[in-house]
């Protein structure tokens, strides 16, 4: 059966990494001059679909149809041929070159001619499509924004008439989301077929033609985006209905905890990673941080947790000793000096398992690192952080076959709950929360938001660094948005709306103070 | 005036063996591959170089018998990093030990195998790589002595170095070779046959390499094999990758700037042991790389996919 109208067709597509198989019997179709948004989440098998379409991997099963015909992708030069082009979710573009160098790279030999020849196609490129990047900058001087600009543009100038987009949304500001689907749009009219990879069930609706939802590497089913709801989306996606309601719960019984004053730190290459950032921090309340990926966040978390060296300003810790109230200076201090001191500071580190475990050691030993100092034996206890272990697998539902599982085994929600329960278990009066759920599916999140919420009521003063802002808008009780490490404003959740944090977050409008 | 450019002529001359390892080690790193094995490498250019120029009294055929040494050791490199996925400084290092154990051996047999246990390669040979008389040029005061009259291997060295600044910076294909070397990953989605940019640069950078052995044995020792002549030149050849920001242009500058460093006994003499003299270039060697940790400038930094071995499919 042909389908002339068919853009691609996949039949059956197998494909598994050792005993994990990633894709199983996944089908799917794409018509000329449609958007069709693949929803699923992590795990489900989209990033592997993706890389078998670019000829990355190879199918182990299936066939796959392009205009009809029935063809093999077994190298990346297949897939070009075939009009296939894929923006992957981590870009791959080479920092050190330009955008045009990156424009032009591999192509084959017929197509070769002089680099004005080149600028001069790929500018009327843009101009046809509203693309505008500066093609002769170096591609580490880029925001993402306009490296996912260099992507599209490297994809259509090799005539790409399948577009492919793998998490294209996850870190553009929601102005850069909008122009994103403007062009897409205009693709779409142009006769292109395009796939969209996506995760966040408002973009499936403001975007999308018809939608194909994947489950545990299977196709779950496809609707037309019109006649279907984000719940009910949600609700494909997981197997069953789910609440996709962030429940905030009213601050109560605020006190000052940190207050944080002019705070100001410089990178090794001379550059502010935070210029007079100045804020409090209130016991009983969740503060989101807001801003383009690299505006400070990260600095702003590890100076506080004491692991950045501050310039400038102070971090003022605010406490109730024997019903006096003391603050003190934590700048220049230790970790291990903060914690001794009695400030319970709990950090979930943006890199979990980077920086917050040690992937290679089981649950239990991951325990250990932060209580090992506390036992005077010369050999370690293994019997506090197992019960420790034990408790935590129980209480936040993690799936692990025992406390000896090593942390690289679990899944990525697994390992958040791991080390959030081992940073709640301390008793924090501050959480730090960097990202906790980034790569995390919607069951996972919500267990983080819930988990994030109880912590808020017992008192603690939690800090949350996000990225979706929608979740940051439906969690947290006040937003501060940082632009190129500066404070750009601190916003109040329950009356800020999206589109003004965004324009703060590129460093227009703001100034709003909450 | 006489004295200054007889120490830059000498300079020159021991450079030049330290530019052909450079080069080569560029051209390797270039592509995201650390050879450690530029000893090793030029060991078997000198042994095979020496070899080919005894055994068939061709001195072309010494040059690309060192050529062909060199290459065949990035080969087996490549074999084992490129396909086998083998650890990129441990297969360098015991490339290394292999080349100077395979290029000493195979001298030594050549010398004890020779009338009187001593092998030089033919007057004919050795004039091949005798130094450049062009009449009324050579002759020049001053900048006959300076530019004119070298050995044809350093107008070689030369040229490799242009030709590849050429074509890293010029052609599609360089592009298309540094882009490997930084991001083999985005090289490969845009359907750049990384592996066989990796083989090709390994194999071209080696022999490169074996054209310094070949140096060593035909214009440094005067045509016979002299044990261990290869002597550390290969390791200054790796440092001198990042003193030259691995750019085969300052590569030149680099290697000139080191051969100057080993002949400067005969030229500032100071009362100090012979032993100083000799361990400049070493100490020089750590003065650089201390002195370029510091450096900024992202273009001029080790290519970053230079070290880790490209897998398609690892997730």
């Amino acid at each position: 059966m042909k389908h002339q109208n068919l853009a691609v067709s996949i039949r059956g597509l197998c494909k598994s990494f050792g005993p994990v198989a990633a894709n199983k019997d996944l089908s799917l179709d794409v018509r000329w001059g449609e958007i069709l948004a693949l929803l699923g989440e992590n795990g489900s098998g989209k990033s592997t679909l993706v890389n078998m379409l670019s000829g990355l991997y190879l199918p182990d099963a299936g066939s796959i149809a392009v205009d009809g015909e029935p063809v093999y992708i077994r190298t990346p030069a297949d897939s070009f041929r075939l009009g296939i082009g894929v923006i992957h979710q981590h870009f791959k573009l080479v920092d050190v070159m330009t955008a045009l160098e990156n424009i032009i790279l591999g192509l084959p030999k017929k197509s070769r001619k002089s680099k004005k020849a080149h600028e001069k196609a790929v500018s009327e490129l843009c101009d046809r499509y509203g693309l505008h990047v500066d093609l002769h900058k170096k591609v580490y001087n880029m925001s993402v924004g306009e490296k996912q600009t260099v992507e599209i543009l490297k994809v259509l100038y090799r005539g790409a008439r399948i577009l492919i987009l793998d998490e294209p949304t996850a870190v553009l500001t929601p102005q850069e989301i909008d122009r994103l689907f403007d062009i897409l749009r205009k693709m779409r009219d142009g006769g292109k077929a395009i796939i969209i990879i996506t995760h966040k069930l408002n973009e499936v609706m403001a975007v999308s033609d018809r939608v194909t939802v994947l489950r545990k590497g299977e196709t779950a089913g496809t609707v037309e985006t019109a006649s279907t709801t984000a719940s009910q989306l949600a609700a494909f996606m997981v197997g069953r209905e789910i609440n996709l309601d962030i429940e905030r719960v009213e601050p109560k019984n605020l006190s000052e905890r940190l207050n944080v004053v002019n705070l100001t730190c410089v990178t090794e290459d001379g550059r502010k990673a935070l210029d007079n950032v100045s804020f409090t921090l209130n016991g009983g309340e969740i503060l989101g941080v807001a801003g383009v990926a690299g505006s400070g966040q990260k600095e702003l978390c590890e100076a506080i947790a004491g692991l950045y060296p501050v310039k400038g300003g102070a971090i003022l810790y605010k406490n109730v000793v024997d019903g006096i109230e003391i603050s003190e200076n934590i700048v220049g201090k230790t970790p291990r000096e903060i914690f001794q001191k009695g400030i319970a500071m709990a950090f979930i580190p943006e890199d979990r398992l980077g920086m917050g475990l040690v992937a290679r050691m089981d649950i239990a030993e991951n325990m250990m690192l932060k209580s090992y100092n506390d036992t005077k034996s010369l050999f370690v206890d293994r019997k506090k952080p197992t019960e420790m272990a034990k408790t935590l697998i129980e209480r936040l539902d993690i799936a692990a076959p025992g406390v000896n599982t090593q942390v690289s085994r679990l899944s990525g929600g697994n390992v958040q709950k791991v080390l959030l329960g081992r940073e709640i278990s301390s008793d924090p009066t501050i959480l730090i929360s960097a990202y906790p759920v980034r790569g995390l599916d919607i069951h996972s999140s919500y267990t983080i938001y819930r988990l994030l919420n109880e912590q808020k009521q017992k008192g603690v003063a939690v800090l949350f660094i996000g990225e979706d802002l929608d979740v940051l808008l439906a969690l947290c009780d006040r937003i501060m948005v940082l632009c190129g490490g500066k404070c750009v404003g601190i916003v109040d959740a329950k009356t800020a709306k999206k589109e003004e944090i965004g324009l703060m977050m590129i460093g227009e409008g703001g100034g709003a103070y909450a | 005036m006489q004295q200054v450019i007889n120490f830059i002529y000498a300079a020159v001359l021991a450079g030049t063996p330290l530019l052909f390892g450079t080069l080569g080690e560029i051209l390797t790193e270039k592509v995201g591959n650390l050879n450690l094995g530029v000893e090793g490498m030029m060991f078997m250019g000198a042994a095979v170089g020496f070899a080919c120029g005894y055994y068939t009294d061709s001195a072309l055929l010494a040059v690309l018998g060192g050529f062909a040494a060199g290459a065949l050791g990035g080969l087996i490199y490549a074999f084992l990093t490129v396909t086998l996925k083998a650890n990129q400084n441990v297969t360098g290092l015991t490339l290394t030990i292999f080349g100077v154990g395979f290029g000493n051996m195979l001298g030594d047999y050549i010398m004890r195998h020779s009338p009187g246990n001593a092998a030089f390669v033919s007057e004919k040979v050795k004039a091949a790589f005798a130094k450049l008389n062009v009449p009324g040029i050579s002759d020049l005061p001053f900048a006959g002595k300076l530019f004119f009259q070298y050995n044809v291997l350093v107008y070689l060295a030369i040229a490799i170095a242009i030709l590849m600044y050429i074509f890293l910076q010029k052609t599609q294909a360089g592009l298309n070779l540094r882009a490997v070397g930084e991001n083999p990953a985005a090289a490969d989605a845009v359907s750049v046959p990384v592996t066989r940019y990796k083989y090709l640069a390994i194999c071209v950078g080696g022999g490169i390499s074996g054209l310094g052995g070949v140096y060593v044995s035909m214009t440094t020792t005067g045509g016979t094999w002299v044990y261990n002549c290869v002597n550390g030149l290969g390791w200054i050849a790796v440092a001198l990758v990042i003193f030259a920001a691995w750019s085969p242009a300052k590569a030149i500058v680099g290697s000139y700037v080191f051969g100057g460093l080993s002949v400067l006994r005969h030229y500032v003499v100071l009362e100090i042991p012979v032993a100083i003299y000799a361990m400049l270039p070493f100490a020089a060697t750590i003065v650089v790389l201390l002195v370029t940790s510091v450096r900024q400038s992202r273009e001029k930094l080790q290519p970053k996919g230079c070290g880790i071995n490209y897998d398609r499919e690892e997730r």
